[in-house]
Parts: structure tokens; C-alpha cells; sequence
């Protein structure tokens, strides 16, 4: 019952993994948790784009794909499937997106709805 | 008819009382509070790593999975989402600890191990919930979070088993 007050030391290999997780979890929430606000929203129907629509006009889109019409809505600066011809229903009850990034997917419709963010580049030259 | 009768050897007495060890650990832990649904400190790998570096891999993994198995029918959870997500947790863990392992001793050590095998855990988990259960690019957002207590967590574990593989080994030679 000696030394439990002295911690196994940690091996300076340790110390590298544990600050690469720290950079792995940093990198997570930056790449992840980016909360800029979307411009653009872009509806994919199968593997094609099938439409690219800016949020500040309210539409609805309807997409037709391999079992049905998904009902895309646009309103607010947001975005959502109103509805889908789908069993599951998720891409559904995901409900409205609003930040860049942000996906909605119809997998039996192949039918999928990504949020663009406003100053992204499409192509850069050098 | 002759009883039948399964030959044990010493070797699976071992196996079988460090497995009866991290069982109990696991469900100790379970009846512990959380405060995210799905974020356990998984103590119970405690035991994992401690078999890892006095046994051997296969010892290891037999425990491991061993506990998996008796947790789930203790829950009455067996075969449901609840015991795959549990096992292929602990299969990715197992993964990154077979390659884990062949670090270099003298740099590292059961922290390593330990952070290597929750971040594997974590990600085994999300990649069955992503194809089977929950298809939603949205689980992206929980990325994050699960990948922050799977740092702290593996941290832990790992520092508690480095503890009981040195006072066990201080302890023998005196």
C-alpha cells in the first residue's frame, strides 16, 4: 500500500496521445459544430444535383425520385422535406435546417437536401 | 448416458474470474447516473488493459467479449441494438488495441493504449448507429461530444490501470 499518492507516471508517448486527442477533439468541434449561417440550399436526386435554390426566396421544390415525390419547403432561410413518399420518415423529422453543412437525406428517394454556406468557394486557381 | 462433462483448464479459470471482475465493474457503472444518455466511462475496460499488459491479446479479448456476452443476458438485452452496439464497440476497441500494443514499450504505456481503444470504441459505435440505426447525416453533431468523453474517459481508465500494473508490480517485488 506505498506511493498510491504518487500517479503512474505517464510516458512521453502518453503525453503525445493525449494531446493528439485533444487536437482530434478541437478539430471535431471546429469542423463540426461550425454554426454559419447557410445561403445556399442544393438538392441532390439520385447522383445528379438537381436543383441549387438561394434561402431568402420561399418555395417549395418537389423532387421526383425512384419511388415517389419528396416536397422540399423553403422558408425563412431555412429548409426542409415536407414531405417524402419514404417509410421511415427520417428525413422528415429531422425538420428544418438552417445552418451550413447542415444534410438531410431520403435514402430510399435518393433524394438528399445540404445547406451551402454563403462565402463558400466553388474552385480556386492559383 | 454419461454426464457430460467440459474439461477446464487453469487458464480458463483465469479468464473466467478476470471476466467475473469486469463484469461486476460494468454493472456497477450501470446503475451509476450519466449525465448524457450513451457517454458511460466504460470502467470496466479497466480490466480490459490490465489483461492486455499481464496476459496476453487473446486473454484480453476474451474478456472483453466474454463480458459483452454476460452483460447482455444479465440486461436481458441480448441481440438487441443495445448488445450490438456494446460489441461492436468492444470489437473496434480490440481493433485499435492489437495495433496499439506493438507501440513502443518505453514510450508508451496503458494511457495510450487506453485513449487509442475509447476513440475506437466511440467510432465502432457511431459507424453501426450511422448505417443501421440512425441513417441522418445530423449524428454528425454528436461527434464532438462523444469524442470528448472518449478522450477524458480513455484517459482515466488508462491511468487507473497504469496505477494497478505499477502498485501490483512494486508490490511483488517487495
Amino acid at each position: 500500500m506505498r506511493n498510491w499518492g504518487s500517479w503512474a507516471r505517464l510516458l512521453p508517448g502518453d503525453w503525445l496521445v493525449i494531446l493528439a486527442g485533444i487536437v482530434v477533439v478541437a478539430f471535431a468541434y471546429a469542423t463540426l459544430w461550425s454554426s454559419s449561417p447557410a445561403g445556399k440550399v442544393r438538392i441532390h436526386s439520385g447522383d445528379r444535383i438537381f436543383a441549387t435554390f438561394s434561402l431568402n426566396q420561399d418555395r417549395i421544390v418537389e423532387v421526383p425520385g425512384p419511388i415517389g415525390i419528396s416536397r422540399i419547403t423553403i422558408h425563412h432561410h431555412q429548409a426542409r422535406f415536407e414531405s417524402s413518399p419514404c417509410s421511415n420518415q427520417y428525413c422528415v423529422h429531422q425538420g428544418w435546417l438552417s445552418k451550413a453543412g447542415q444534410v438531410a437525406v431520403c435514402l430510399p428517394n435518393r433524394v438528399s437536401v445540404e445547406l451551402l454556406g454563403d462565402k463558400g468557394y466553388d474552385s480556386l486557381n492559383y | 448416458m454419461t454426464p457430460l462433462i467440459i474439461k477446464t483448464t487453469q487458464r480458463d479459470h483465469e479468464v473466467a474470474r478476470l471476466a467475473a471482475f469486469a463484469i461486476v465493474l460494468h454493472l456497477a457503472e450501470a446503475v451509476m447516473p450519466t449525465p448524457l444518455p450513451g457517454v458511460k466511462p466504460g470502467i470496466a475496460n479497466v480490466i480490459t488493459l490490465y489483461v492486455l499488459h499481464r496476459y496476453d491479446f487473446v486473454t484480453a479479448a476474451w474478456v472483453s467479449l466474454l463480458r459483452v456476452f454476460a452483460v447482455s443476458l444479465l440486461f436481458g438485452n441480448f441481440l438487441t441494438p443495445t448488445f450490438v452496439l456494446s460489441l461492436s464497440g468492444a470489437i473496434a476497441s480490440l481493433l485499435a488495441l492489437s495495433l496499439a500494443m506493438h507501440l513502443p514499450k518505453r514510450w508508451f504505456g496503458p494511457v495510450s493504449h487506453s485513449i487509442f481503444a475509447a476513440f475506437a470504441h466511440i467510432a465502432g459505435q457511431l459507424i453501426i448507429v450511422r448505417l443501421w440505426l440512425i441513417p441522418s447525416a445530423g449524428l454528425a453533431y454528436l461527434v464532438p461530444v462523444f469524442a470528448t468523453f472518449a478522450l477524458l474517459f480513455g484517459t482515466l481508465n488508462g491511468l487507473i490501470a497504469a496505477k494497478l500494473l505499477a502498485a501490483e508490480s512494486t508490490g511483488e517485488t517487495q
